[in-house]
């Protein structure tokens, strides 16, 4: 397919739909995720809205009821998580990225990519679908615990709880048959002379990525089977009165939902790596190493799951086992911090809209994964487990992930995908408007989680201990900060719009980076590479010495090394 | 540190209190060292016209040194929060004290109703005294409590105590805790239930003992008891009563 010349021009519906370009299905999965992503966010606004300034109409919305505030909830998470963190993530960047940076012409299934966003676009569809239904979309938060997700009576959504597990699995299934082209293609598909360890930090870990989504989906895949049944065939496998047991579905959502953290996280990783380099003219502090936490990192995430469950009726003596393998995986992860922070030293720092975007990852990740200790020790979850710390925790490693490093990755690599440089003005505009109020949203949810806060509730009414002023003050402050990043995203989205017609034309290599994807024409025309690329060195031989710029392009031969002039 | 922001009044808060101030000494230093060193490197090697970047593979020993000495710290660190996290762990989840009194606590869409013993002091007797959202209890006394769910999953938290488990459908779930602290605190459902979730609240009325033996004669006679549940649910919990865990 890939190697066929195409001499009619393909109609605008071949050409945006029906497209097996590796680059043309990462911009179908880019523009799906940001849509989706001002769906998330519109619903985070909504519920943000009620909670700072309880029972008032929310401007654009309207009256938050508790059933809608669940479902607001419940749709956020799986939103973000499913329709956001990994189509953009993974399947944009990976399918943008690695033909481009193994130096090949396409994936090695571009049918199978082709089929992959297309179920992926049924499932987001299949998941809108349940705002239509009698009952509205489900509501019984995005980990779906039976009985509540299995009982219609229970959850009062009977349509929308089938259609949101359906769409879930929909989604799984498109990731999978992703995953398996992601994988094929870099082992089977590298330019010749690109060793393992040649490879670009950002390929190897959206295919690690892939590998463990792969070997953890499984579990839930016959776990929502399961559900499914117990949805719309009455049988009982979550059912205790039948002999089925709710814990069963825990430990399959979790064996799946523990990995994927790690799923989205090594993307987002990988790129900060990219830019980090870039940006720092050095080459990565221990590009092994990086690579050998990387593996730890993603072995240690099977064996973690139940650190969610610890006071979720799982025998007690559990905890600890799964308590030291969760303080065990923060010593990859750190390590793998220091790696990026010491690329720093010796390096000649530009601080680029994108260099400013891989740093804020850095720093605020640092938070959220200090704050998981808290978590990961049994002994202080029993307070914390299910608090807003758990909230604010988990978004100071989502919101660096999702919003923080996927910056970092458009603002990069958007001269390359589009042929036109963002407008650096705006570009800072909008990273120190995301970035401070992303701060002074979740730094006061730290507080109030730790004051007891529980998550998932649209009013503390109820609770005296929790109607405080002082604790008030603090989710209302929340709120306004989220009102300030929303509004700055405007910012972004009128950047990314102009400049792909008035932004300045981007050459070949705009950053002067050393890996493949800088080698062809921005954008890359279909096919890629004019003259499928030879791979003499490594990704990130910035400040080579005897080398006459400051960076070695993979591409290049030796000899022709010295004699490259500073252009 | 946890009890500027909560009352802590049950024996086992200041246990996980403790444990929360260690873990935020220890990361807390991790996080200052780690940012602070990133913001100095930033700061030292900004680009400057004329100074050529270094060429470090990060197979340097006397640099790798900088990785491996943190790396053996972060280690130790997480041996001394892990150790005493499980000790937490173990003497609050893991062993039962001897109890004075036993509670049987049930959750459901959307209530949390209780069932002590009366003044006999034997539950599952005809003068148990049941009550809905209102669970009163001597202070100084240790006591375990049975927790069931009619429904689906709950979580019975009370923040005050530091306390939280998951209420399952199908299982009794033992545990315990001894409030040390006279006063009222909330009790919430901190498992997402349905849309009653956020009214699922309850109250923990520790009293001294003169005033709970008061209040318990008033609430002995059942007929006496307002809140009283329905019978027909008391051959459902003597069925998952059976089953109890441990």
């Amino acid at each position: 397919m890939s190697t066929e010349v195409q001499h009619a021009e393909p109609g605008i519906f071949q050409k945006y739909f029906l497209s097996t370009d590796h680059k043309m299905i990462a911009m179908q999965y880019l523009f799906t995720g940001m849509a989706m992503a001002l769906i998330g966010g519109f619903f985070a606004y909504v519920f943000r809205m009620q909670l700072g300034f309880p029972n008032q109409h929310v401007p654009g919305y309207g009256l938050v009821t508790p059933g809608k505030y669940n479902a607001l909830v419940t749709m956020h998470g799986s939103i973000m998580i499913f329709w956001v963190a990994m189509p953009v993530l993974i399947a944009a960047f990976g399918n943008f990225l690695i033909p481009l940076m193994v130096g090949c012409d396409d994936m090695a299934f571009p049918r199978i990519n082709r089929l992959s966003y297309q179920i992926f676009l049924l499932s987001a569809l299949v998941l809108l679908a349940s705002f239509l239904v009698k009952g509205g979309p489900f509501g019984g938060a995005w980990t779906g615990y039976p009985p509540l997700s299995a009982v219609g009576a229970y959850n009062l959504t009977p349509i929308g709880a089938t259609l949101w597990l359906l769409a879930v699995a929909l989604e799984f299934i498109a990731f999978l048959l992703g995953g398996i082209n992601f994988t094929v293609t870099t082992m089977n598909s590298r330019a010749p002379g690109m060793k393992m360890y040649d490879i670009p930090l950002v390929v190897w870990m959206i295919v690690l990525a892939s590998v463990i989504f792969m070997c953890s989906v499984g579990p839930l895949i016959a776990g929502a089977v399961m559900l499914l049944f117990d949805q719309t065939m009455s049988t009982g496998f979550y059912d205790p009165t039948r002999g089925g047991d709710p814990l069963l579905w825990q430990h399959l959502f979790w064996f799946f939902g523990h990995p994927e953290v790690y799923v989205v996280l090594l993307p987002a990783l990988g790129i900060v790596a990219e830019v980090v380099a870039v940006f720092a003219r050095k080459k990565i502090f221990g590009y092994k190493t990086v690579l050998y936490t990387t593996w730890s990192v993603g072995f240690l995430s099977f064996v973690v799951w139940a650190h969610h469950q610890f006071v979720a009726g799982i025998d007690p003596r559990m905890a600890n086992i799964f308590s030291i393998t969760t303080l065990l995986i923060s010593v990859p992860i750190t390590e793998m911090v220091f790696l990026y922070i010491a690329t720093l030293y010796g390096g000649s720092i530009h601080l680029d809209t994108p260099m400013l975007w891989g740093l804020a990852f850095i720093g605020e990740f640092m938070i959220g994964g200090v704050t998981g200790i808290f978590l990961g020790s049994s002994g202080t979850d029993i307070y914390l487990h299910d608090s807003y710390f758990v909230i604010a925790h988990f978004h100071y490693t989502f919101v660096p992930i999702a919003i923080i490093a996927v910056y970092a990755g458009l603002t990069f690599w958007y001269p390359k995908m589009f042929g036109r440089m963002l407008n650096e003005t705006l570009g800072k505009i909008h990273f120190w408007g995301t970035v401070i109020p992303f701060n002074v949203i979740f730094i006061p949810l730290f507080i109030t989680g730790t004051a007891g806060d529980q998550r998932r509730v649209y009013s503390y009414a109820q609770f005296a201990e929790q109607s405080r002023p002082a604790l008030q003050h603090l989710r209302t402050t929340s709120t306004i900060a989220l009102l300030f990043m929303l509004a700055f995203q405007f910012v972004f989205i009128f950047n990314f719009f102009w400049s792909l017609r008035r932004g300045k034309r981007a050459d070949a290599n705009p950053w002067r980076s050393s890996t493949l994807e800088w080698t062809v024409p921005s954008p890359p025309p279909h096919g890629n590479f004019a003259e499928l690329p030879i791979v003499y060195r490594g990704p990130y031989e910035y400040g080579l010495p005897g080398c006459a710029e400051d960076f070695a392009p993979q591409n290049v031969p030796d000899a022709a090394l010295a004699g490259r002039s500073r252009a | 540190m946890l009890e500027r922001y909560l009352t802590a009044a049950s024996t086992y808060a200041h246990w996980i209190d403790y444990q929360f101030l260690l873990i935020a000494v220890l990361v807390g230093f991790w996080l200052i060292v780690a940012e602070g060193a990133m913001f100095w490197l930033i700061f030292k090697f900004r680009a400057k016209n004329g100074r050529p970047t270094q060429y470090i593979t990060g197979e340097e020993k006397h640099l790798v040194r900088w990785i491996t000495i943190p790396h053996i710290l972060v280690i130790l660190c997480d041996i001394v929060i892990i150790v005493p996290a499980i000790m937490v762990w173990y003497n609050i989840k893991q062993v039962l004290p001897p109890p004075d009194e036993t509670v049987r606590v049930i959750g459901q869409q959307w209530a949390w109703s209780f069932q002590q013993a009366g003044p006999d002091g034997v539950l599952d007797t005809a003068d148990d005294i049941r009550t809905v959202g209102e669970l009163h209890v001597k202070v100084n006394t240790t006591y375990h409590f049975e927790l069931m769910s009619r429904d689906v999953v709950h979580s019975f938290s009370v923040p005050s105590f530091r306390l939280k488990q998951d209420a399952l459908p199908g299982r009794t779930i033992t545990g315990w805790f001894r409030p040390n602290r006279v006063g009222t605190y909330d009790i919430q459902c901190t498992q997402m239930c349905g849309i009653g979730h956020a009214m699922m609240a309850g109250r923990i009325i520790v009293e001294t003992p003169q005033n709970h033996a008061a209040w318990l004669m008033r609430n002995a006679n059942p007929a006496a008891a307002g809140l009283q549940l329905p019978p027909a649910s008391a051959g459902n919990e003597a069925a998952t009563v059976a089953e109890v865990q441990r």
